[in-house]
């Protein structure tokens, strides 16, 4: 009932809360996706494991970025394979 | 066996200083022993805020320096027993002392306090580091305003990469009034940006001006508003579940229209 009163007289969509909510938000986008090496490192390695049991992939020539625009962050990985397993992860668990 | 928390922000001035004085009275008002550690060298402050300014002998640098005894340094309050502040030094800067210092007198003053509660200057060099070196747990100040929060997100990023996992956020100066015509982040809308607990909210009160010139921490003042909220903060970290309090009572106008529809 309040908030729609305040709604109503006042100026929500536009409002200088909202503006600094949003001003906020791509900003810390742009902060926070400005990680360091090491930890691109590690998520390269995570990913080799992961991947690796479902198939054969070029370790040396993959390539794990940020990349960041105007409004997002998008993790962009190359990652080139090689071989694919004939089963994937099951197969390699039975032995 | 006490405990090091350390008061941090990233931005100058949303009240650093004046969260470590008032939590830290409000501390040894419920009877515990607490040592406040102004490490802002260069740049003393913590002794004015509590009226301790004029008892100064010896400080933080001569302490690691070995110029002195730890004890020799600690200034006692006037107003509560337990409540102690070991100075900034105010001639040297802040490679004056490391962090394998700090980290060595936190030892030595948890030995002897139930709370060693550290005062950190703003920005992120190597007074921070110091600063935090000794600390196991972390409160991070911020305002509702978009730099402060910003640089408040870096300096939890910065924390954790330090092992100081999960800390604390206060919310300084809110003004529910604003808040509410739509001129101001909510105390939920900067929890969801930086995804950390809350310590307490501080509203806006011009006391904290007033009791900050007397040398009074607000906390000691019962019709404080501000006063309340740390001492809400303080009965928190001493582990009591207290809830947040209503920010808007004698708010004004939103107030009474609460009041007028019978809300509350
Ligand atoms: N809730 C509040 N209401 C009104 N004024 C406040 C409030 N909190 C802090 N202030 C005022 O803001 C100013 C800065 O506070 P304080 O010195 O505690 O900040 P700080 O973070 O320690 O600053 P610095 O980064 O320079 O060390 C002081 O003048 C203080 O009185
Ligand atoms: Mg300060």
């Amino acid at each position: 009932m309040l908030d729609f009163l305040l709604r109503v007289f006042g100026k929500d969509s536009g409002s200088s809360r909202n503006v600094a909510k949003e001003r906020l938000r791509l900003v810390l986008v742009h902060d926070r996706a400005d990680v360091s090496p090491q930890l691109l490192d590690d998520l390269k390695e995570d990913l080799i494991k992961v991947i690796s049991n479902y198939m054969e992939i070029d370790e040396k020539a993959l390539e794990v970025n940020l990349d960041t625009s105007d409004k997002t962050v998008a993790l962009v990985a190359n990652i080139p394979v090689l071989r694919m397993k004939r089963t994937g992860k099951r197969a390699e668990k039975i032995g | 066996m006490g405990e090091v928390i350390v008061i941090t922000s990233g931005k100058g001035g949303v009240g650093k200083t004046t969260t470590t004085a008032n939590i830290g009275t409000g501390l040894a008002a419920l009877g515990h022993k607490v040592v406040l550690v102004d490490t802002d060298i260069g740049l003393r402050n913590l002794d004015v805020v509590l009226g301790l300014e004029n008892r100064i002998v010896y400080d933080i640098v001569d302490v690691t320096h070995g110029n002195c005894r730890m004890k020799q340094a600690l200034i006692k309050d006037k107003r509560f027993e337990g409540l102690h502040l070991l100075p900034a030094a105010q001639t040297k800067d802040k490679t004056a002392v490391t962090p394998d210092q700090m980290r060595e007198l936190c030892d030595n003053l948890k030995k002897e306090f139930d709370y060693v509660i550290i005062d950190c200057p703003a920005g992120i060099e190597q007074g921070f580091k110091n600063a935090i070196a000794g600390a196991e747990r972390a409160v991070v100040v911020t305002t509702p305003e978009v730099s402060a929060v910003r640089d408040a997100d870096r300096i939890i990023g910065l924390l954790e990469a330090a092992e100081l996992r999960e800390p604390k956020l206060i919310i300084n100066r809110l003004r529910p009034l604003m808040v509410k015509r739509g001129d101001m982040m909510s105390i939920d809308d900067i929890i969801d940006i930086l995804a950390v607990d809350l310590l307490g909210v501080v509203p806006e009160d011009e006391l904290i001006v007033v009791t900050t010139n007397k040398g009074e921490p607000a906390v000691l003042d019962g019709n404080c508003r501000a006063g309340q909220a740390y001492r809400n903060m303080a009965r928190r970290i001493a582990g009591e579940d207290v809830p947040l309090m209503d920010l808007e009572a004698n708010d004004g106008f939103v107030s009474k229209l609460k009041k007028l529809i019978g809300f509350k």
